[in-house]
Formats: structure tokens, sequence, C-alpha cells
């Protein structure tokens, strides 16, 4: 008996000493990511003195992410405007579909998909890319010809990425209404004049339009943050950078959903 | 990859960016809130003002010339005091009365203006004194039903 | 008042965590001539670069380069004083993302105001002493392991430094590479008045180019002396070093326990 009561407290102290290690682990990488990303504002004079690093950091995470985003953004609309219409049609509103299709997209699709888009194409490539330098001694060896990394490297990603990131949910929302568009009044008839018209009246520029711009920069720093600590943070290993990866796609995609709760919440209440 | 190619590609993405920012504020929305530097605020008192919301349009004749700014309950007269954000462009007469209306049968809610015969104009800050409530939809029915028993009644 | 030494460690330790690597180095470097860092994988040779690089603090000891003390230096000065070293890393960590003669051009562009076009004569200059100006359009993915590192190398005296440190240059080379790997460092040296720390554990190679040699076991410095006197060395370590003896002082077995007790034999006995 003794000896199981022995067993018993040896597991719990394990317990207790694993949940202390996680937490002072946590605490400690949250403190050190802090640092990071006041390491990034403050060397940030680089990437905007020579703003050409900042624009080619610009062609590989916002122009290489224009065909998924503009695709998705089209195909997202279109099954809007169907489901949109489904349901509208059977309260007889169906000219309303315009307001649905906009409000759904600049509100909440628009940034979030094009954030999650965003995430898996260009914050994975932006970690895997830093993990490498970092596991080739690239950034090492920079740092020994006196250029500093995150001034040469990171911050230009950083701003390049917070750039991007509005026109590309910008891009996405514009051809997400077009699909919208092409479907409820090319396709099922919808009264073009009213699909507009409505739409208009119903979508305001500051609460809607411009929250949702807002949105999409906080989104933006928030995945290039995440993806360019990961990738800095990386064990200098095949595993280590794959591993990196995979946690940049999952934690900056669970930080696009979180942060749209927190921001919806703000932006939109007492609305409704 | 060229520099000058690459350039190219980005001033691209940039401007159709710039572009579909741009059809998001012109085509799709529109400045709805009327600016505050153009426009005056007036109070109008109301006992039950329905469903109405801010941010609710305010019509005269049919035609938006305000919003609803906000809408607060006044604990000590027990009635919705309802601010209203007017257009400066257009001027009411004192005695203008506000209704609460629906637009259509279960559409939202909205306030209508109706101007009186008063030479003195609204002003910032002013009170609507003449105010008529929300038709709460319940209260009509039951009423009808009611009248309907009542009639029946002496048969 | 010139110092005749580039290099100064003295008394230096450093861990990682609680395991000590290094443990009370004393070194040297005389101006112009190539220096070999010894001793087999592990022992903290790379971790001693770093030192001298100030990409890391020792915990105890100095060190100093060109008479400057690294650890009372702030950022600014460390890199102003980074201007006067080139590393070779052990892979010649070229950036991925740019040309061979973008590489080479990195820090010129990073740190002058050169013209582009003095710019490329410097760097046409760089890359033809080490046999490499037809590869300047070349990406690093394209180019063989020792050419690689022969571009590092080109990459690290782009500013004339006074210091060059080589991790491993000859590591993973065909006999060819290495041989030219060697000559080059030999002759670089000479013709540029350079000073060069050379961490290896090739002993053929580095010891037919280099002036002294230190050997570095278990963090302390355990023989040092010109090629010469190492070859007639008849400490233990540096004779099964430079024999390549597969027993010895440094024991083929990593510290285990009884090799019957591993197997349960001594527990089946009792």
């Amino acid at each position: 008996m003794p000896m199981i009561l022995d067993w018993g407290a040896c597991v719990l102290r394990q317990a207790i000493e694993n949940l202390g290690n996680r937490t002072l682990e946590g605490v400690w990488r949250i403190g050190y990511a802090t640092r990071f990303f006041l390491a990034i504002l403050l060397h940030s004079g680089t990437a905007f003195r020579r703003f050409g690093l900042t624009i080619r950091e610009m062609y590989f995470s916002g122009v290489l992410s224009l065909i998924i985003i503009l695709v998705s953004g089209l195909f997202v609309g279109m099954v809007l405007g169907l489901q949109g219409y489904e349901t509208l049609q059977t309260y007889g509103s169906e000219e309303a579909l315009g307001i649905l299709v906009a409000l759904s997209l600049v509100r909440e699709l628009g940034p979030v998909v094009a954030a999650l888009l965003f995430a898996s194409r260009a914050g994975s490539a932006i970690t895997a890319e830093i993990g490498l330098m970092k596991a080739t001694e690239q950034l090492s060896a920079m740092e020994m010809m006196a250029v500093d990394p995150i001034a040469r490297v990171v911050a230009p990603r950083f701003w390049a990425g917070v750039i991007s990131m509005p026109l590309l949910a910008a891009l996405f929302s514009a051809t997400g209404i077009f699909g919208g568009y092409l479907v409820g009044v090319q396709l099922i008839g919808v009264d073009e004049g009213s699909f507009w018209s409505q739409m208009r009246s119903a979508v305001d520029f500051e609460q809607d339009i411009l929250n949702g711009v807002i949105k999409s920069v906080v989104f933006g720093v928030a995945i290039t943050a995440i993806a360019l600590y990961e990738g800095y943070d990386a064990p200098p290993t095949a595993e280590g950078v794959s591993g990196a990866t995979t946690r940049t796609v999952v934690a900056s995609s669970l930080a696009v959903l979180a942060l749209d709760f927190v921001l919806t919440a703000f932006m939109f209440r007492g609305l409704n | 990859m060229n520099k000058t190619i690459l350039d190219l590609w980005v001033g691209l993405f940039v401007i159709a960016g710039i572009a579909a920012l741009l059809f998001l504020a012109l085509k799709v929305g529109s400045m709805n809130t009327v600016n505050t530097t153009d426009s005056y605020e007036v109070v109008a008192r109301f006992e039950n003002i329905g469903g109405l919301k801010s941010r609710a349009p305010v019509k005269s004749a049919g035609v938006v010339v305000g919003r609803v700014a906000d809408i607060r309950f006044d604990n000590e007269a027990y009635e919705a005091a309802v601010t209203i954000r007017l257009d400066k462009r257009y001027a009411f007469p004192k005695d203008t009365t506000a209704t609460i209306m629906t637009s259509g049968l279960l559409g939202e809610q909205y306030i209508g203006l109706e101007a009186g015969g008063d030479s003195q104009k609204l002003k910032d800050k002013d009170r609507i004194l003449i105010t008529q409530d929300a038709v709460v939809l319940e209260n009509l029915i039951g009423q009808f039903l009611y009248g309907k028993a009542q009639e029946g009644a002496p048969q | 008042m010139q110092n005749d030494n580039l290099v100064e460690i003295e008394d230096v330790a450093f861990g990682y965590g609680d395991r000590l690597v290094l443990k009370g180095i004393n070194l040297t470097a005389k101006r112009g001539q190539v220096i070999a860092i010894m001793g087999s994988s592990g022992c903290g040779k790379t971790t001693l670069l770093r030192l001298i690089g100030g990409q890391i603090k020792p915990g105890q000891g100095e060190v100093r380069v060109a008479g400057e003390s690294l650890s009372q230096l702030n950022q600014r000065s460390l890199y102003r004083l980074r201007r006067k070293m080139g590393m070779l890393f052990q892979f010649g960590a070229l950036f991925t993302d740019m040309s061979v003669f973008d590489n080479v051009a990195f820090q010129l562009r990073e740190h002058t105001d050169l013209p582009e076009d003095a710019i490329r004569d410097l760097v046409l200059m760089k890359l033809h002493a080490v046999g490499l100006r037809g590869a300047a359009q070349m990406m690093p993915s394209e180019l063989s392991g020792g050419m690689a590192r022969r571009v590092a190398l080109a990459r690290a005296i782009a500013l004339e430094p006074a210091l060059v440190m080589f991790d491993e240059p000859f590591a993973g080379l065909d006999p060819i590479s290495l041989g030219v790997t060697g000559n080059l460092i030999r002759r670089l040296t000479d013709t540029l008045g350079l000073t060069s720390l050379v961490v290896t554990h090739d002993v053929q190679e580095s010891l037919k180019i280099v002036d002294y040699v230190y050997f570095v076991s278990e963090g302390v410095i355990v023989a040092e002396g010109t090629a010469d006197d190492i070859l007639a060395s008849d400490l233990p370590y540096v004779h099964q070093f430079v024999h390549g003896e597969a027993d010895g002082p440094v024991p083929f077995h990593y510290p285990a326990p009884p090799y019957a007790d591993d197997l349960g034999l001594g527990r089946l006995r009792a």
C-alpha cells in the first residue's frame, strides 16, 4: 500500500513539475518573441531606406500569392451567390443578395480567408526560407560580415507582408463580389440594379470596408511576425525547419481566427 | 529574376490592390455615416422605439436626411432618448414630428420626419417635441382580436 | 602602436548551458601567419571562432582582436571591427538567393558607397583570385562543394580584411579541391598580408600550409608548435591524432557502463 502511495505521489509530482516547466517555457518564449518583434520594429530603418529590399519581398509574398487569392476569391464569391440566393429566395428578398455577398466578404471572409491563404502560401515560405538560411549558416555569415540579419533579412520581409496583406484581402473581396455578381445576376438573374444599389446602401465605408482593411493589416502583422519568428527560432536541422513551417501555418491560422473574433467584437459591437 | 521585371510585377500588384480598394470604397460601399462636421444633432424622446437601432436611417419624404446616432434610456422619465444626426443641408421647423416607422411589414425600422409650419428651425442640441412611437405588431394584433371579440360578444 | 599579435585569447572559458566546452584557452595569432586549430570533432574549435568573431561572449577570460577587447565593445564597434574580419563557414554559407557575383559584392554594397562599375571590377578581381571569374553569373545551387568554398573565400576577402577565419575548409572535399583550397589559403595570406585562422581536423593537408598549430582537446590546449614540432611530437594525444589511430587517449568507446552490465549478464550471475 505505501508503495502505491509513493508511486502516486511520484506521478503527481512529475505532472506538476511538467506543468511548471511547460509554463516557464511558454513565458520564456513569449518574452523572446516580444524581444524579437521589438527588434524588427527597431531595425526597420533599412527596410524603408532601401525600399528595393522590401519590394523584392513583396514580389515573393504578395505577387506570388495573387493566383491563389484571386481564384479562391472568385469561387468563394460564387458559392456565396448560390447559397445566399437559395436562402434569400425563401423569404422573397433575392435583391438583398448583393448585401449578403458584399457584407460577408468585406467584413469577414475577405480579410480572414485571404489571411489563411496568405499564412499557408507566404507564411510557410518565409519560415522555411529563414529557417534554411539559419541552418546553412547564412544568417551567421551575414552577422560576421557586419550586416545585421534582422535589419537586412527579417525586417523587409515583415513590412512586405504587412503591406501585401490588405491589398490581397481587398483583391479577394473584389473578386469575390464579382463572383457573386456573376452567379447572382448573370446566371440566376437577380436584378442587376437592385443588386448593386442595395449593396451600396447597406455597405458602409467606415464601418465595413475600413474595418475590414484594419483587420487585414492586423492579420498581416500577426502572420509575418509568427512566420519570421518561427523561422528565426527554428532548430538548424531538416526536421527543425519542417516542424517550424508546420507550426507557422497552425499558429498563424489560429492567431488569425482568434484575432478576428477579438477585432469583430470591438468593431461591430452595438450595431446589432 | 531580372530586377526590373520584378519591380514591374510588384507595381502591378500594388496598383491592382489599390484598384480593388477603390472599387470596394466607391462601388460597393458608400459614406453612409454623415460627417460630424457637416451635421447637427437633435434629440427625440419616445415611449417605445420598437426595434429601432443605432445607425438606422432618418428619412423625410422618403429621402435619407440623417442617421440615428445614439439610443439611450432616460431613467428619470422612463423614456428612450434618441439622438438623431441630421445633414446640415437640411433644416427642419421646430414643430417637426418624428415617427418611428417600418419599411414594409417586416423590414427595418427608421425615423420619419414630417415638417410642421413653424418659422423657427431646429438647431444643434434641440429637442423634437412631437413624437410618435413605434407600432408594435403584437399590440396591434392584440387590439384587433380584442375588438373582434367585443364585436362578437352580444350575439 | 602596432601590436604584433592580431588575435590574443587569454584564459577563455565558455559553456553552452551546463556543459563547459572551453576551459581556459590561451592562444595568440601573429600577423601574417596561418594558424591552425586542430582537434577532434566537437572539441569546441568552431566555438573558438565564434568567440573571436564576437558572436558569443566568453564566460571568463578575454578575447582581443587588433588590440580591442571584444567583451567591452558595443554592437556598433563590434560591427566596425567585424569589417576587418572575414569568415569562411564550413559549407560556404553562400546566400542562396543571390548569384555568385552578388554574393561577393554583398559586403561592398552594404558597407561602401562605391559605384557599381568599381564594385564590378573588385568582385571580378576577387573571383579571379580564387579562379572562378567564369562562374560569376552562376547561382550557388549550381556550384560544386569545392567551388562554393572558393566563392565563399572570395566573399570573405572582399573587403580586404586583416583576419580570415576558416571553419573546416577541407571538410568533404575531393583531393584536387583539397590541394587547391590549401594552396589558396597560403597564397592569399601571403599576397594580401592576411592573418588566417584555420580550424580543421585534416592533419596532412593543413600541416603543409600552416605556420603554427594549436591542438585542442576537452576544452584545453594540449599541444602547440610549428608543423615540424607537431609531426615529431610524442605526446600520446597528438600522436594518435596525427597518425589517425583508432584507439588511444581518445577512446574508441563513448563513456558507458560496463558492457556486461548493459547486456544484463551481471544480474544473471547474481
